[in-house]
């Protein structure tokens, strides 16, 4: 059975943004589209390891701010002629709050 | 069950081929792909516009990852194949990955010729094969020192062009008499030397290398005459070999190549080879338009049809922008043929078509050479010449005695008449593409047919074509468009934006039809600044279109700190000021101080939680943010003039922190660095900034549009005034204007070379009705930007910028 860890609110995160979640195996990103879509990702560009949660967010993708790799939020799939993905983190919202799968925090210690 | 089909070689040749396949045999393989070259395919004929600047890797890339994932195509990354095991049917990687095949295919293309002399593995020795090699070579480049390219082919001058274009100072060195002997006659060729001299590089002809020189690094190359042509980079492009190592590995017969027979295959039948690397019929090929027969011919056979490749005439062009050269065929000399040349000196155009028995065998072309493709097809289909010979030097327009206009030329042409050389599309294909597929743009045609897709040099035939298929209803598409959103320029935008009028980005987008719901990270920056500079105080800025370094008003790093820059206002500091940026670094643990270029501080490795307490405290002692990651005004450089200097003729100084304290906190298209030197001296480097002044003793001389970064240029002088007021006045109306016609991220000196000088000083200086307009725009405009950033943000604003949604300080304990 899936264990969720509340982060936050939707409301704390602004539209077309992101906000940092911090835990000990490093930042994860949690977006927000245009359209108030939750995603979350390890706040780790697959090129650099450059923070995508300080990205331009457009549509379902962000453009990683240190050479402008396009990520796509759903899968963590890079689009475009370059190639990787960056770690996809288990999200789910419940009446406006925002939780990850708490495994998630455990992964590396697992 | 599907059979296993393993190629080795992800280049041209092999892309090409599985296009073919999987539209003859959608299902009958399953494909593996082995790579040594740790990418997807691309244009490797586009490799000289990508030294020269004009394309970038984005922009020649074939086939992207998304495409081997939708054909199921599994291909190996930077895997090279080291031995094949016919009697087991395996390939293994370097790497120990074994995989087994029905067929096999090498395409393992060729590799470059190293001339044997000492010195040849030194560093900075380059070939010119890949895209390693290119990001060589820009690298190589920026020291805009001296190169050595050695070889006077079509490689070879290519390399040099694009070395040249980055700045670089270029020698070709060329064993034998004239440039591109094997395509090229001598007229030609000397031709061609002269416009590739014309170009600043030089070439010597009959040059032969004795040796590499350099202890660490090259340091040259020297002649067998014994000069030595200084060098920080040479680049080898002297020819180039099939690749044929792994089947003499394996046993197959080699001759020059791969031996391969009409249907590719080689010694063994399970095995075939394609491209570069293959022979056949005693030739081996360098250029596409083979390769790609080729390709054609294997996937058939693949696909089980009937197919044979009987070999191929090519022809010859050379991509350097501005040089129009074309050859095809044969074109030696001989007692049994004959020659018509056309030579017009004044207009640098050279025409000569070699003739045996009544057909065109061979044709070269200089400085016209639209006609190239006429004469080709005519070679290739051995068409007898004898009733239009007359004429047939002067083309197609001249063909059957009536002059012709270039459209009725396109329209006369049969539909088998080849049109794209490089990818064989013929006339035919291309208008029936047009017409059953609805294509309306190149992009389309280049999409749906290849036609114009790899060296673009028949895009003006395409474009005709389009004409002839459409009429009216094309236009051509001659704006660069501001990104894959949209079909407008940026010039269209930013007009639309005042015409319509449009006052914020969802409405933009809806009403200019964006084909994205969000835009991009290309064109949401781009029209945030546009609305900011129309529309000043009533356009909310909208932080979340910003790049990161003006969202949080400081330089990311690479690893993802940040940079913080105080003003120091024209370049003045004080003990105060220095005490709370030495106390600053000490509380926060502040890694690195460095003094700027731009006469200020810069703290590096801030973490991003820490920034507004850095402000605080710097505001606290009175800075403000140096705006060191703006598109807007930077750093006013100064000398210090009259106040101390024994030759200065103003107050240098003074007139800079007037400039910057009246500027500060404006937005523009890109950076403005500016400076002010207090004499013709010029301490201040003032003549290499955006905007710059150099005192006399008679006023102000102003300057704009220089670089000294990417590029480098000298300004242009705008013109003189008497006083500081109007040098302020100048220099801010000269702001506002380029805050209005700008294209974002255009830095002065383009947005110059775009509008023309003279309409600049035109408004600026010889209007003062005009300058007093744009003058009074940028006052009203500033009076909503001179906020300082950092105290807002220190007094709360944004602050989830800042500070992490939630932190987890420890493991969770496994439940």
């Amino acid at each position: 059975m899936d264990q969720w860890v509340k982060v936050g609110m939707v409301d704390d995160v602004p539209f077309r943004g992101s906000r940092v979640v911090s835990t000990q195996q490093g930042d994860i990103a949690i977006f927000k589209t245009a359209e108030g879509r939750i995603f979350a990702l390890w706040d780790k560009c697959p090129h650099k390891g450059g923070p995508l949660s300080q990205g331009i967010v457009h549509g379902d993708q962000v453009t990683c701010p240190l050479h402008n790799w396009v990520v796509g939020l759903e899968t963590g799939d890079v689009k475009g002629p370059d190639q990787g993905c960056a770690r996809k983190v288990k999200c789910k919202v419940e009446a406006g709050t925002v939780f990850i799968e708490s495994a998630t925090l455990l992964q590396q210690v697992a | 069950m599907k059979k296993k089909l393993v190629i080795i070689g992800n280049g041209m040749a092999p892309g090409r081929m599985l296009e073919h396949l999987l539209e003859l045999a959608p299902d009958q393989y399953d494909v593996t792909i082995f790579n040594a070259e740790p990418r997807v395919n691309y244009d490797r004929i586009m490799l000289s516009p990508v030294l020269s600047g004009e394309k970038t890797f984005e922009e020649i890339v074939i086939h992207g990852d998304g495409w081997y994932i939708k054909h199921g195509i599994a291909l190996y990354k930077g895997y090279k194949i080291k031995a094949i095991d016919r009697v087991a049917k395996t390939v293994t990687s370097e790497s120990g990955v074994v995989e087994s095949y029905d067929k096999l295919v090498i395409a393992t293309g060729s590799v470059p010729f190293i001339i044997p002399v000492p010195g040849n593995n030194l560093p900075g020795v380059l070939s010119y094969r890949d895209l390693d090699d290119v990001m060589a070579m820009m690298l190589a480049a920026k020291s805009r020192g001296n190169a050595v390219v050695i070889g006077g082919g079509l490689l070879g001058l290519e390399a040099a062009a694009g070395l040249s274009e980055q700045g670089m100072n270029v020698t070709v060195i060329h064993i034998m008499p004239t440039l591109m002997e094997r395509q090229l006659d001598p007229a030609a060729g000397h031709l061609l030397k002269a416009a590739v001299e014309q170009r600043g590089i030089t070439v010597l002809n009959g040059a032969n290398t004795k040796s590499i020189v350099g202890e660490k690094f090259v340091e040259g190359v020297e002649l067998a005459d014994g000069t030595v042509i200084p060098a920080s980079v040479v680049v080898m492009a002297v020819g180039i070999r099939p690749n044929t190592a792994l089947g003499k590995g394996a046993g197959l017969t080699i001759a020059r190549g791969i031996v391969v027979n009409e249907q590719m295959q080689t010694s063994d039948p399970d095995i075939y080879a394609l491209g570069e690397c293959a022979e056949h019929n005693g030739m081996v090929y360098g250029l596409v338009a083979p390769l790609y027969e080729m390709a054609n011919v294997l996937a058939k056979t693949f696909a089980a049809e009937a197919a044979a490749y009987k070999g191929s005439v090519t022809a010859t062009k050379l991509k350097v922008t501005g040089i129009k050269l074309y050859s095809a065929g044969d074109f030696a000399e001989a007692k049994d043929r004959e020659e018509i040349v056309l030579r017009d000196a004044s207009r640098g155009i050279y025409k000569r078509l070699i003739i045996k028995e009544n057909r065109i065998i061979g044709v070269v072309m200089y400085g016209d050479t639209e006609d190239g493709p006429w004469f080709f097809d005519k070679i290739k289909k051995a068409e007898d010449i004898s009733a239009d010979r007359e004429m047939l030097i002067f083309g197609q327009s001249y063909a059957g005695g009536v002059p012709l206009d270039p459209m009725a030329a396109v329209a006369a042409l049969t539909p088998d008449a080849e049109i794209c050389g490089c990818n064989g599309v013929c006339k035919g294909k291309i208008t029936d593409a047009i017409t059953a597929k609805g294509l309306t743009s190149i992009d389309e045609v280049r999409a749906h047919t290849k036609a114009s897709a790899s060296c673009g040099s028949c895009t003006g035939l395409v474009e005709k074509l389009l004409v002839l298929s459409l009429g009216d209803s094309y236009r051509p598409n001659a704006v660069q468009p501001m990104c894959g959103c949209t079909h407008l320029g940026h010039a269209d935008v930013r007009r639309l934006i005042v015409a319509k009028p449009l006052k914020n980005i969802p409405q933009l987008m809806q009403e200019l039809e964006w084909k994205t719901s969000c835009g991009c990270a290309k064109c949401r920056p781009a029209l945030n600044y546009y609305m900011i500079a129309e529309w000043p105080g009533e356009y909310i800025d909208d932080n979340q279109s910003r790049f990161v370094n003006e969202r949080v008003h400081a330089n990311i790093q690479k690893d993802g700190t940040y940079s913080v820059v105080p003003r120091m206002w024209g370049g003045m500091t004080s003990a105060k000021e220095l005490r709370a940026i030495a106390d600053v670094t000490d509380k926060f643990q502040i890694p690195a101080v460095k003094v700027t270029g731009g006469q200020r501080i810069d703290l590096l490795g801030v973490k991003k939680e820490d920034l507004p307490a850095v402000w605080a405290d710097l505001n606290a002692a009175g800075m403000v943010s140096g705006a060191a990651y703006a598109k807007g005004l930077r750093t006013v450089k100064t000398c210090v003039g009259t106040d101390w200097c024994r030759f200065g003729t103003q107050d240098s100084t003074g007139l800079g922190i007037k400039l910057e304290k009246f500027m500060w906190g404006s937005w523009t298209p890109a950076k403005v660095k500016m400076a002010v030197s207090g004499c013709p001296r010029n301490c201040a480097e003032a003549t290499c900034k955006d905007i710059g002044v150099i005192c006399v003793d008679s006023g102000y001389d102003i300057h704009f549009a220089g670089a000294a970064g990417l590029d480098i240029k000298g300004t242009e002088v705008l013109g003189h005034v008497d006083t500081e007021e109007d040098a302020i006045e100048v220099i801010a109306a000269l702001t506002q204007l380029y805050r209005e016609q700008g294209h974002y991220l255009e830095r002065i000196y383009k947005w110059a070379k775009r509008v023309g000088l003279d309409s600049i000083r035109e408004k600026i200086m010889a209007d003062k009705e005009k300058r007093t307009h744009y003058f009074e725009r940028f006052k009203f405009a500033q009076t909503f930007l001179q906020v300082d950033p950092w105290e807002e943000r220190v007094n709360g604003k944004d602050a989830h910028e800042f500070e992490a949604m939630r932190t987890f300080p420890k493991l969770m304990a496994a439940e």
